[in-house]
């Protein structure tokens, strides 16, 4: 197949197995999330595919290609560090043309191209600037800017957003997902942030220690979460199991083979109309809505919403619906535990 | 708040500064005598407890270097001594001394008759006590020309001759006493013609080393180093060290028809804070405790020629009869002169 | 407040100040004086004339090739070494690591002996014809310095994220344009660093220049000593200690523009890799490095245990003894208690002097006065050691600073030689600490030297230990500046040895051997242990 493929691949250090037994599929032109918690092994898994990190088993190939011989430099990709790792003795000119300069391509050349990332990414006229002299969200940029130069056939992306604050982050993932499709990337990128693999991947896999427990679309791996923790990591609000599960199986999907449902926070809604019978726990409210926490007949506390402006109070019974798109079905779990 | 640590950072100091002026008190008193010497002093315990049960006086020695260091020391320190009294300055610094002024004349009392020969000459006469010699002299490792079934050299002459070309080993005249007595020797053997004998053992490959060190323990083949030059400059005292564990005879000898008398001379300071405890030390120097200690702690022989030579002295460490010798004030004339030529000729 | 701190920094900067002046300015000065102003009045005609010598010009020429060229020498040299020591994780390495340091601290003339018992035509490299020659003079100053280039640039090495370096590599850089682009630029001030004090070491080296040329080549400094302790030509050593003094304070000023000091080091994070096969090259680099740092050691272990054709250890035993012939007066284990003791006492000034240096220059905007500052302690590295003893006793000759009968002298000489070590490994250290904490600490309610106590020295603690070894070690194997100075029947471990070989006989012989591996083995242990503290207490914290 063309892009990346990881077979079985497991990196052990010492003892334990930081990546055990992976495989993982990046077609030519997508974007793949590797989405898991801290020590999960996703940074390893990075590593090992760009080359930093010797596998104990398994193989890492592109475009059918064993890489196992083909040292760092020789495998055609860029990472980019969640820090950026910029070269602090050179200017943002200079950082963004250091792949070019390795490649020996012309100074006009290097000039011409630097420029035209800049533009890419939003940076015009920083040339000349030094490193030391930009803010977190400029040096993210410049760092990929300067991955992007040479066109890698694959772009590694390492946390890329995280080390920035939560609105720089929001706009960021925004344009980075634009950039990677303007500029024609197969990529792959590792967060623990879930916001943010949706953000920028087209598909994403779940990693949890050492093994990715799920990979697919976003869509797929959004709607079905493979297993109670993974919707929890998805940042699903709630996980039913069991006889709570059943109170609400009847006014799902009765007919489906599903064990447990996970909720978002705005699942359940008052509404006149609604199934379901509840009474309101807490209340609390927000600009967009009224958080609640509800006691629902048979299916115990579960987290809600209500319009802002509706009579809720705290005591009171309300009725209450299911929002189905806010709910994912799980086939089969064995616990409910958050990530 | 900072004001807390300084005190305990400038008590240190005041403290280290007290304890260093304690350390001087001690040097005035009259029962203490200190000897500036070179670093060639060695005396066993017992002499100088002698010499404390005889006067009362505690003998502290400083060591200062060589013979030169030591007497170019004492003309810079001339206006503040470092020691009462010296021992060590030798007959080719021994008119600088005179000539500095440093020294207050003495006129030992009891100094024995043989020792007369060694005196300075002149006004300097009563300057300098001398308390003993040595002979500088080339040595060879004759279990080496045994071995090699080759006669060793005997005189100067022979060490310019092919027969023993990258044979021979001595220390530079600049920077190592016995390597300037060699050299004296040479120019009081050759006179004018003394370069021209230099230029003849540089052409005969001889290795010149800095130190006596280098010259013996490193290239001489009978030295710690097990070098491969059988012949090296050192003193006609050296054979006996050379006595294998075992052995009665030692394996090397020295040339005694090459040799330089080096005399060590004693003397008082002037500005001395004890010049009478200095002189009595001198005559003790020159008496029979001291004479008889010296060959066996300092490989050199005594100036009185009544004193009875260790055993293996007698048969092994001969001096040579008619060792070479130049005027001191010759020396201290010509010495730059003479090192400057010397150094032009030993190097490319 | 900002009166009163302004106060405090003045004191604590005199205290190092005022021993710079008494032990180092004053009889610098002293002797320069003797030497210029012969006959009461200035003579610089004089000066003139030995700067005019073509000899003079001869000796200078040779001092800046030699110490130029070991220099080179030592950086290309010391830099794979740096980078196997520092950058790679195998077992032994922090044994190599003391051992490195041991040619560094032990005295010239026990080196000077070994290195020449190996190259002299008799000994196992004879046949390379090196005995006497320039290259053997240099080979030794390197032997003496590649350690300095190995922990300053290691230092730096350590501090490098090793990210920047994976970044680069995977835009596509080969291993050797990681380290040209990316490792050397950052190297760059620890190299130079290194460098200038490698030259400073170089080119006032006088042991070495002396045994291993075998008197055919002169530096300065043996010029200086030659016409100091043997022609008493006070006005050309004067001239020549000022020429020195000018060549040093350039190089000095050149090199502290370029210089900084590593970064913090982020040990946590750090797991160094193991050796690979494609870095074979570099670790044949370092390992031959090594072999050649080892050699003399060997030698003179090899010579240690040999008595006359049989071994044992007759040598070690001996060293209870005044040696044959009473060649000492004291046994050469009375030598090695007064080291310790000599080398503990130096190790106490050294400490206080370098504290106070290292916070001076160590405090955040201090700017152009702080650089000076660490300029200046650096200077008695690079001035001759025969004018700075020389001067001991024509200067400190007069109460209340007549210290040349006083058992502090030698002490104090040591620590004005150890006291740059210290500062240089106190400083980074310190100012890695971020002055925020020290305000976040002083806004809740500590004073200054609270805050000392509570954000500097949890940090410093470990390199303040660090600096106590080095310069311990320093101390024991210090020769040059003990050596010009009164040696009463108290002598160093070093003194000891000196003599020892200075006598005739094989006893004496071998003794100083044992004696020279003792030693190499105390300081080789103090480094070892230094090295340990720093290594066991990364998980602690």
């Amino acid at each position: 197949m063309s892009g990346l493929d990881v077979r079985d691949l497991t990196v052990r250090f010492g003892a334990t197995a930081a990546v055990d037994h992976v495989d993982l599929a990046v077609p030519a032109g997508s974007v793949v999330a590797v989405l898991g918690p801290s020590g999960c092994g996703k940074s390893t898994l990075l590593r090992a595919v760009a080359g930093l990190e010797v596998p104990a088993s398994g193989t890492v190939s592109y475009d059918g290609q064993d890489l196992a011989g083909t040292p760092t430099h020789r495998r055609g990709f860029a990472l980019m560090f969640q820090d950026g790792q910029l070269f602090e003795h050179l200017d943002v000119a200079a950082n963004i043309a250091y792949p070019l300069r390795l490649r020996r391509r012309s100074r006009a050349d290097q000039r011409a191209r630097a420029r035209e990332l800049l533009a890419l990414v939003g940076l015009e006229g920083y040339a000349d600037r030094l490193p030391a002299t930009l803010s977190g969200g400029e040096r993210q940029r410049v760092a990929l800017a300067r991955a992007l130069a040479v066109e890698p056939r694959l772009l590694l992306l390492d946390e890329p957003l995280s080390a920035l604050d939560r609105g720089l982050r929001e706009r960021l993932a925004g344009e980075l997902h634009d950039i990677l499709r303007a500029a024609g990337a197969t990529a792959m990128l590792v967060t623990h942030d879930h916001d943010e693999a949706f953000a920028v991947a087209d598909r994403m896999a779940v990693m949890r220690e050492g093994r990715i427990v799920q990979a697919g679309t976003l869509e797929e791996v959004w709607s079905r979460p493979v297993d109670g923790w993974t919707a929890a990591f998805l940042g699903y609000a709630t996980v039913l199991t069991g006889d709570r599960a059943a109170r609400l199986r009847e006014l799902v999907a009765p007919g489906e083979p599903w064990e447990s449902v996970a909720l978002r926070r705005s699942a359940l809604r008052v509404d006149p109309t609604g199934p379901l019978t509840a009474r309101v726990e807490e209340a609390r409210v927000t600009p967009d809505q009224i958080r609640l926490q509800l006691d629902v007949d048979g299916a115990g506390s579960l987290p809600g919403v209500a319009d802002p402006g509706s009579d809720v109070r705290v005591g009171a019974r309300v009725r209450v619906s299911i929002d189905t798109s806010r709910i994912a079905l799980i086939p089969s779990d064995l616990s409910g535990v958050e990530p | 708040m900072r004001s807390r640590l300084l005190p305990t950072v400038l008590s240190t100091l005041l403290l280290a500064t007290a304890l260093a002026g304690c350390g001087s008190d001690s040097k005035e008193s009259p029962k203490t005598l200190v000897v500036a010497t070179h670093d060639s002093w060695a005396m066993s315990k017992s002499v100088l407890a002698k010499f404390k049960a005889e006067t009362g006086i505690t003998v502290k020695v400083r060591p200062q270097g060589d013979a030169g260091e030591l007497t170019n020391k004492l003309v810079l320190t001339k206006d503040s001594p470092l020691a009462d009294g010296v021992y060590g300055i030798d007959n080719t610094f021994a008119s600088r001394a005179v000539d500095a002024g440093i020294l207050t004349a003495y006129d030992a009392k009891e100094l024995p008759s043989s020792a007369e020969q060694y005196r300075l000459t002149g006004d300097a006469k009563d300057d300098l006590t001398p308390i003993d010699y040595g002979d500088v002299c080339v040595n060879v490792d004759d279990s080496w020309f045994a071995k090699k079934n080759l006669t060793p050299p005997k005189t100067l002459d022979d060490l310019a001759k092919p027969a023993y070309k990258g044979l021979f080993v001595t220390p530079g005249a600049t920077t190592s006493s016995p390597g300037l007595a060699f050299l004296l020797a040479t120019i009081a053997a050759k006179g004018d013609g003394w370069q021209d004998y230099w230029k003849q053992l540089m052409a005969n490959d001889t290795k010149i080393t800095a130190g006596w060190t280098d010259a013996y323990e490193v290239d001489f083949t009978a030295g710690g180093g097990n070098g491969d030059r059988p012949i090296v400059t050192s003193y006609s005292s050296s054979p006996p060290f050379t006595i294998p564990k075992g052995a009665t005879e030692p394996t090397t000898s020295a040339l005694l028809d090459t040799c330089f008398r080096q005399v060590e001379y004693a003397g008082v300071l002037k500005g001395s804070d004890n010049p009478a405890g200095m002189k009595k030390f001198i005559d003790f120097m020159v008496g029979q405790d001291f004479q008889e200690a010296l060959p066996d702690n300092m490989y050199v022989y005594p100036v009185d020629s009544t004193v009875k030579l260790p055993a293996d002295w007698a048969s092994y460490a001969p001096v040579s009869p008619h060792p070479y010798s130049v005027d001191p004030s010759a020396v201290t004339k010509n010495r730059t002169t003479w090192l400057r030529e010397w150094r032009d000729v030993t190097s490319q | 407040m900002t009166l009163r701190v302004r106060w405090g920094t003045v004191a604590i900067a005199a205290v190092p100040l005022t021993a710079l002046v008494l032990f180092f300015v004053y009889p610098v000065v002293g002797m320069l004086a003797r030497g210029l102003w012969p006959d009461g009045s200035l003579d610089l005609g004089a000066v003139t004339e030995v700067l005019g010598r073509p000899r003079t010009h001869r000796v200078l020429w040779f001092t800046v090739w030699s110490a130029g060229v070991a220099t080179l020498v030592s950086v290309l040299a010391g830099l794979p070494v740096a980078f196997v020591l520092h950058r790679l994780r195998f077992p032994g390495r922090d044994l190599l690591r003391a051992l490195v340091v041991v040619p560094f601290v032990l005295p010239t003339v026990v080196v000077g002996v070994a290195f020449r018992q190996l190259i002299a035509p008799s000994g196992p490299l004879g046949s390379l014809g090196l005995d006497g020659t320039a290259t053997a003079i240099v080979a030794a100053l390197v032997f003496f310095n590649i350690s300095v280039v190995v922990r300053t640039v290691g230092a730096f090495w350590e501090a490098i994220d090793t990210r920047r370096e994976e970044a680069a590599a995977v835009l596509g850089a080969s291993p050797w344009q990681v380290f040209r682009t990316v490792t050397l630029p950052a190297l760059v001030p620890g190299i130079v660093s290194a460098a200038s004090v490698v030259f400073l070491f170089c080119a006032t080296s006088f042991g070495v220049v002396l045994t291993m040329g075998g008197l055919r080549y002169s530096n300065v400094e043996t010029e200086i000593y030659l016409l100091t302790t043997q022609e008493l030509d006070l006005t050309g050593a004067a001239a020549l200690s000022i020429l020195q003094l000018v060549v040093i304070t350039a190089l000095l000023v050149l090199a502290a523009r370029v210089r900084r000091s590593p970064g913090p080091v982020d040990r946590t994070t750090k797991r160094l890799p193991r050796p690979r096969l494609r870095q074979l090259p570099v670790l044949l680099w370092a390992g031959l490095v090594i072999v050649f740092l080892m050699a003399p050691l060997a030698s003179l272990l090899s010579a240690s245990l040999r008595q006359g054709d049989t071994w044992g250890l007759d040598n070690y035993r001996a060293l209870g003894t005044t040696g044959a012939h009473n060649a000492l007066l004291v046994p050469a284990t009375t030598g090695l208690a007064n080291s310790l003791q000599i080398a503990m006492v130096a190790t106490v000034i050294a400490l206080v002097l370098g504290s106070c240096v290292a916070f001076l220059v160590s405090r955040p905007g201090g700017g152009r006065p702080m650089g000076v500052l660490d300029g200046v302690f650096m200077l008695p590295l690079g001035v001759s050691a025969v004018t700075v003893g020389f001067g001991f006793l024509i200067t400190l000759d007069k109460p209340p600073l007549d210290l040349r009968e006083s058992a502090l002298l030698i002490p104090i000489a040591q620590a004005m030689v150890a006291l740059p070590l210290v500062v240089r490994t106190l400083a980074p250290v310190l100012r890695s600490v971020d002055d925020r904490q020290r305000q976040a600490a002083a806004s809740l309610g500590a004073g200054p030297l609270r805050v000392l106590l509570t954000v500097d020295v949890p940090v410093a603690w470990r390199a303040l230990i660090a600096a106590a070894g080095f310069a311990f070690a320093v101390s024991l194997g210090e020769f040059g500046a003990t050596s010009f100075l009164a040696r009463d029947d108290n002598p160093t471990l070093p003194v000891v040895i000196y003599r020892l070989i200075g006598h005739p006989g094989a006893e004496n012989f071998g003794m100083a051997m044992a004696a020279s591996v003792v030693l190499a083995a105390t300081t080789a242990v103090v480094m070892f242990a230094v090295q340990r503290l720093r290594v066991a207490s990364v998980g602690a914290f």
